[in-house]
């Protein structure tokens, strides 16, 4: 396993890796430094696009190559989504409030690169620490100059805005997230036009993870050969997990990837707790497809082969579930937390979600009947035709097919224990 | 017109060529594929909300499912609009719209109009399987005065708002919370007064919002329609005028691309109560005493053509017609000048502009020149109040890329979207002007953006108090703006179309000059001779009459002690003359002085054609027989004729039509059949392609002097006033402001004046002032065309006095 990246500082100094003293003392601001005097922004795109980097905020769009669709038109912007909000992921929260001027940095770098002269954070609502950390990293480095005019003595300038979210998951899309962050409902656009031709305030506007800025010192100061030739060429880089769940040790963990979903289960998340056994996982936050030991224990835990096998690795968040779940039950609550989170503009979403959980609870209740589970599968067709993965979608964004995935992960894998719930139905003795 | 491109696209195994840059959606319905949707309307932008006119498309990596709404056709598209997938999809969205629908077809207003039924009858499944409880609100909320929301009903397709916020620019209603719980609302304390809400109502794809005096009236199926058009000001939208058991019970837009575009005013909308309104006169009134009393046809008659008959020609005067169709303006005008032999005749009463530039200035803008202009000058009336439908056609250019400068002594609907605001004291436009025209110091910048051609300037009177002869001399200016076309702005029904037909004192039918000796020749040829003394405009005739020089007046739906500049010379007028006839369908303050009341047909019950202010003639039909014993005037004028031995000729429509179209050269092949059978539906602007215009008015620089004196004074309009419509419609009487005179603080100060303080202007008309920092200083902003301000004198300098305790 290659060294860790983006912990490594604060793992080595938990009381103040957040400090812009501490900062400085272990290398930081050196790649801004290399970039501003020794390389020109193309130099820096190029380095990016050489690390094979794929955004870590769940797309897995390479970052050079977005960056590449940036249109010339000025004043252009950088937005780094700190909406963190998909259930199971809490990495981004981890690095913005241990490590905050390891971001500052990578947004600095970038937004040099991309020549925007005003970057905003947008940080989720219920991260008060982090966005206050940052805020304090941010006055530092202001008063440092490595933020605002003429950085470090260049003749490169940038403002940072850092403005914090209502309390939505939905402004984790990038195009609701610029609507928000405009004063408008935090609800997708149509796209085209993409954010990187007409983004924020119909600009070109680069949107991206925390944890991908927050690898761009290394980056620069390493090259991008080197991040590339860390993991699989198709999943470079180091990338943080979060775990949570029925294991021993739950947490954000900083991995290579390519091992199997058993080693990193049984070794590196130290197995179930209690002594269970395991019943399924999610590999990539609520959105994705469950995987089930008999099936995928042995499969690659890389972003191309959870793909193929029907599910998606996502931001990096998994969630473990031991034999005692209630997967009706666990369902539910993903579907409900979807139906909540809906912005409401597109037809299917805004009432299939809600749909889907006043059956799925009617299930729970024991008032189910026996053409609940073909009816909740109709349903998704609706949202989702096919019930294909990679989803097709009849909705605006990928929140309603994402209310799915727990649906089909049920009916498939589980359907004895839903039908076992249902009065009436063969399985069931009631 | 320039051909458009073409794409080849394939739509259902067919092959069909297409415009360019359209959307699939407005494509495949060009060709006759319907693709079923709710939030998609040609005249907003497409939000992809709703997701019924989702089809398939071949693309590169297999079939997608895209919304047609927000795909824009492309070269060799393939699309599959009715696949097992469209189909289950459609199935799947309907089912969706429908689970938490209340069933209240059976009390809703929409049923048998309603997109929600037709839709899922067509596409929807069939059955619905939900089983769950329904989401319910507290239903119907009233969120204006004129419009309920059942937010049970709303399928959250986003047309209410955007027509709000789009197009009408006022974002007082729109989404509030997420997800299932999503709904309409307006904001805290402010309901949606705006002045474009019924285009909502009609707009929405289900019973979301109805308006309170459609409410429960009416089946569609139920309705007779009969395309006309509006006459509350001189754009004339395109209406259909909607009638059940006699009685008209709704006002649609109808889509006029070259005029309204389909959005009507709520003044268009709402005010038709008027033709049925108690207050309506429609029995002929004699003058016994001091009362008036009912008479029959024949009494009222030949005691008017007695009268008229004894008087000679230079002592009869008539004023109006402004409310009537062409051919009725027509009849007026023959009449006067054949039958009665006098020049006097004006359809305006002192409130306008010069009626050879309202009539013939050139070169003329047609209201589409606005979606080419690059610029727009807008220095008038307040365009959101006066007439609001060319408002929303200024937005719409302004949207799509115009710039738009505008001139007025106050803050006006139009300012926040504006390139530039000029605002001047009133009564100094002069001033400004010069100094737009030099584009010195902090003019240059408007100098420039007026020099970005095409322009298109709409030129009007700013207020009454304002000098008529400064929109000439703005015009001059338009004049030479590059490739600049002007818009005569005059708002009273179809005073346009009076004045096309000669009621005026220097204009004879079809554009022409008094002073033209070929136009009067012509003319003579047809009519016999004309009067041969100089006619008088309405001020001259009333200044006339209380000298004694004419003894009697006409009043054709005219109200000159309640519009003209002076309305106690316009009441001593009347009161001096010795009769005066008026031919109205209301008790107004002038028609009350008069001696004979002879009940006309209104809007709603008259055929004929109409001409509004880019010069478009349109078609307005009756969808009522005109109520009691009232009568069109060209009956009652023809009548009035043969009882003082005099043919006027003016027997049918078609004959009067036929007429117009030979003798007024302006209107060459305009007739009421050409207009039906031949012409565009939308109407046609005159002259004609080979008609001869023989007017060309061009505007010349004029001086008009500042105004000077303490204050002075600008009278502003409101939408609803104590106009006629609007004061005998039961839903809009009570819309009407409050009135109150708004005031500078640094004037009020001065002279000590708080807000609500009684002041007292020209020692006739007192009202609470408004402090308002938008307003010029010397200058007072007094509300036009209400009852408090009836007796007010309208001079361009005031005197302004406070009342002080006992005094």
């Amino acid at each position: 396993m290659s060294e860790p990246i983006l912990t490594k500082r604060m793992v080595a100094h938990p009381s103040d890796s957040h400090t812009l003293s501490r900062y400085l003392d272990t290398g930081g601001y050196v790649g801004l430094r290399k970039a501003l005097f020794d390389m020109t922004r193309d130099d820096v795109i190029a380095e990016v696009k050489a690390s094979n980097m794929r955004g870590r905020g769940g797309a897995g769009f390479p970052t050079g190559v977005k960056w590449g669709f940036l249109a010339p038109a000025t004043p252009r912007y950088l937005v780094v989504n700190c909406d963190e909000s998909e259930p199971g992921t809490f990495n981004d929260r981890e690095l913005t409030e241990r490590d905050p001027h390891q971001l500052l940095e990578g947004i600095i770098i970038s937004s040099y690169a991309l020549g925007v002269q005003q970057a905003f954070v947008y940080i989720r609502g219920e991260y008060p620490k982090a966005a206050r950390r940052l805020q304090r990293a941010a006055d530092e480095a202001y008063e440092a100059g490595y933020l605002g005019t003429n950085i470090q003595g260049s003749d490169y300038s940038l403002e940072l805005t850092i403005h914090l979210g209502g309390g939505a998951y939905i402004c984790g899309e990038e195009t609701a997230l610029l609507n928000s962050l405009e004063g408008r409902r935090g609800e997708p656009r149509l796209k085209p036009p993409f954010p990187a031709v007409e983004g924020l305030y119909a600009k070109p506007t680069i949107v991206n993870n925390v944890e991908s800025i927050a690898n761009i010192p290394w980056i620069v100061e390493n090259s991008g050969a080197a991040y590339a030739a860390i993991g699989p060429e198709r999943s470079a880089g180091m990338k943080m997990v979060s775990v949570s769940g029925h294991v021993n040790k739950p947490g954000n963990y900083e991995i290579e990837l390519g091992m199997t979903w058993r080693d990193f289960i049984f070794d590196i998340a130290g197995g179930i707790r209690d002594g269970l056994e395991l019943k399924a996982w999610i590999p990539g936050g609520a959105s994705a497809p469950w995987f089930v030991p008999d099936v995928h224990l042995d499969t690659p835990f890389t972003i191309d082969d959870v793909a193929s096998n029907g599910s998606m690795l996502g931001a990096g968040a998994v969630i473990v579930m031991d034999e005692n779940t209630n997967v009706v039950a666990a369902a539910h609550r993903l579907v409900y937390f979807f139906a909540d989170e809906s912005c409401g503009q597109c037809t299917p979403c805004r009432e299939g979600t809600t749909w889907l959980a006043d059956v799925l609870k009617r299930i729970l209740d024991g008032r189910g009947r026996p053409e609940d589970i073909d009816l909740l599968l109709s349903i998704s067709e609706s949202i989702s035709p096919g019930l294909k993965w990679p989803p097709m979608m009849t909705t605006i964004c990928p929140l309603g097919p994402s209310a799915v995935s727990p649906v089909t992960s049920i009916t498939r894998w589980f359907r004895p224990e839903i039908e076992a719930m249902i009065p009436g139905s063969e399985v069931s003795h009631g | 017109m320039a051909d458009v491109p073409q794409v080849s696209i394939t739509i259902n195994g067919v092959a069909h060529s297409v415009d360019e840059g359209q959307l699939l959606i407005a494509a495949a319905e060009s060709v006759g594929e319907y693709i079923p949707r709710f939030c998609y309307h040609d005249k907003l932008d497409p939000v992809g909300m709703c997701r019924m006119c989702l089809v398939e498309v071949e693309g590169p990596r297999g079939t997608m499912l895209v919304p047609s709404c927000t795909t824009t056709v492309a070269d060799d598209m393939v699309v599959d609009t009715e696949s097992e997938v469209v189909k289950r999809a459609q199935e799947g969205i309907l089912e969706f719209l429908l689970l938490n629908h209340p069933l209240d077809c059976p009390i809703c207003d929409k049923g048998g109009e309603c997109p929600l039924q037709d839709q899922a009858y067509a596409f929807g499944p069939g059955e619905s399987r939900f089983i769950e409880e329904k989401r319910t609100y507290l239903k119907p909320i009233p969120i204006s005065d004129l419009v309920l929301l059942d937010r049970e009903r709303c399928v959250i397709c986003d047309r209410c708002v955007r027509v709000a916020d789009d197009i009408a620019g006022d974002p007082l209603i729109t989404f509030t919370q997420r997800g299932g719980a999503v709904q309409i609302q307006t904001f805290p304390n402010e309901p949606f007064s705006s002045y474009f809400s019924g285009n909502t109502v009609q707009l929405c794809p289900v019973g979301a919002l109805t308006s309170v005096d459609y409410r429960f009236k009416a089946r569609p199926w139920d309705l007779e329609h009969r395309r006309s058009v509006s006459l509350v000001d001189t754009m004339h939208s395109s209406v259909d005028v909607q009638t059940s058991r006699g009685k008209i019970v709704r006002v649609y837009g109808v889509e006029n691309n070259a005029v309204n575009e389909g959005w009507l005013s709520d003044k268009d909308r709402f005010t038709f109560g008027a033709v049925h309104a108690d207050s309506r006169v429609t029995t002929p009134l004699v003058k016994k005493g001091d009362t008036f009393e009912e008479a029959s046809w024949g009494e009222a008659l030949e005691l008017v053509a007695s009268r008229l008959g004894s008087y000679k020609a230079s002592e009869v005067g008539a004023i109006g017609g402004a409310h009537n169709t062409n051919e009725e303006a027509f009849v007026l005008g023959k009449f006067m000048r054949t039958v009665i032999g006098t020049a006097h005749i004006d359809a305006q009463v002192g409130d306008g502009l010069d009626s050879h530039f309202a009539a013939a200035v050139t070169p003329r803008a047609k209201i589409n020149d606005l979606d080419a202009a690059a610029t727009i000058l807008v220095w008038g009336p307040d365009l959101k109040e006066s007439l609001p439908v060319l408002y929303l056609r200024v937005r719409k250019a302004v949207r799509n890329g115009a710039k738009l400068v505008v001139v007025n002594p106050v803050q006006t609907g139009l300012d926040s979207i504006a390139t530039h605001v000029l605002t001047y004291r009133a009564g100094t436009g002069s001033d400004i002007l010069r100094k737009i025209k030099s584009g010195e110091a902090e003019f240059a910048d408007v100098h420039a953006t007026l020099d970005e051609g095409p322009v298109v300037a709409l030129i009007g009177r700013t207020s009454i108090a304002e000098d008529p002869r400064l929109g000439e001399a703005v015009a001059a200016f338009a004049r030479s703006l590059p490739d600049a076309t002007i818009l005569p702005l005059l708002t009273r029904a179809n005073i346009f179309g009076a004045l096309d037909m000669g009621l005026s004192p220097t204009l004879l039918p079809g554009r022409v000059s008094i002073r033209s000796e070929s136009g009067v020749a012509a003319l003579e040829s047809a009519w016999g001779p004309l009067p041969d003394f100089a006619g008088f405009s309405t001020m001259a005739m009333l200044h006339a009459t209380v000298a004694g020089d004419l003894k009697t007046l006409v009043l054709v739906g005219a109200d000159p002690v309640r519009d003209s500049i002076n309305p106690v010379v316009a009441s001593q007028a009347l009161e001096t003359a010795d009769f005066v006839v008026a031919i109205d369908a209301y008790v107004t303050d002038s028609s009350k002085h008069a001696d004979v009341i002879l009940p006309a047909a209104v809007w709603g019950e008259v055929d004929g054609t109409v001409t509004n202010c880019e010069g478009r003639v349109q078609r307005i039909r009756p969808s009522l027989e005109p109520a009691g014993r009232s009568l069109s005037i060209t009956g009652i004028l023809g009548d009035l004729a043969s009882r003082m031995g005099v043919a006027l000729d003016a027997s049918t429509l078609g004959s009067v039509s036929e007429e117009i179209s030979t003798v007024a050269p302006a209107y060459e092949g305009i007739t009421v059949d050409y207009l039906t059978f031949e012409g565009d539906p939308d109407g046609v602007v005159v002259p004609l392609a080979d008609a001869d215009q023989p007017l060309g008015f061009i505007p010349v620089e004029v001086t008009v002097p500042v105004v000077t004196g303490e204050f002075t004074m600008h009278l502003e309009r409101t939408l609803y006033d104590d106009g006629v419509w609007v004061r005998n419609a039961p839903s809009t009487r009570d819309l009407v402001p409050l009135a109150y005179v708004r005031v500078h603080p640094g004037d009020a100060s001065r002279m000590a004046i708080s807000d609500d303080d009684v002041i007292v202007i020209a020692d006739t008309v007192q009202l609470p002032a408004r402090l308002d920092d938008t307003v010029s200083r010397g200058t007072i902003v007094v509300p036009a065309n209400r009852r408090e301000t009836a007796n007010l004198v309208v001079t361009g300098a005031v005197t302004v006095d406070v009342v002080r305790g006992d005094a």
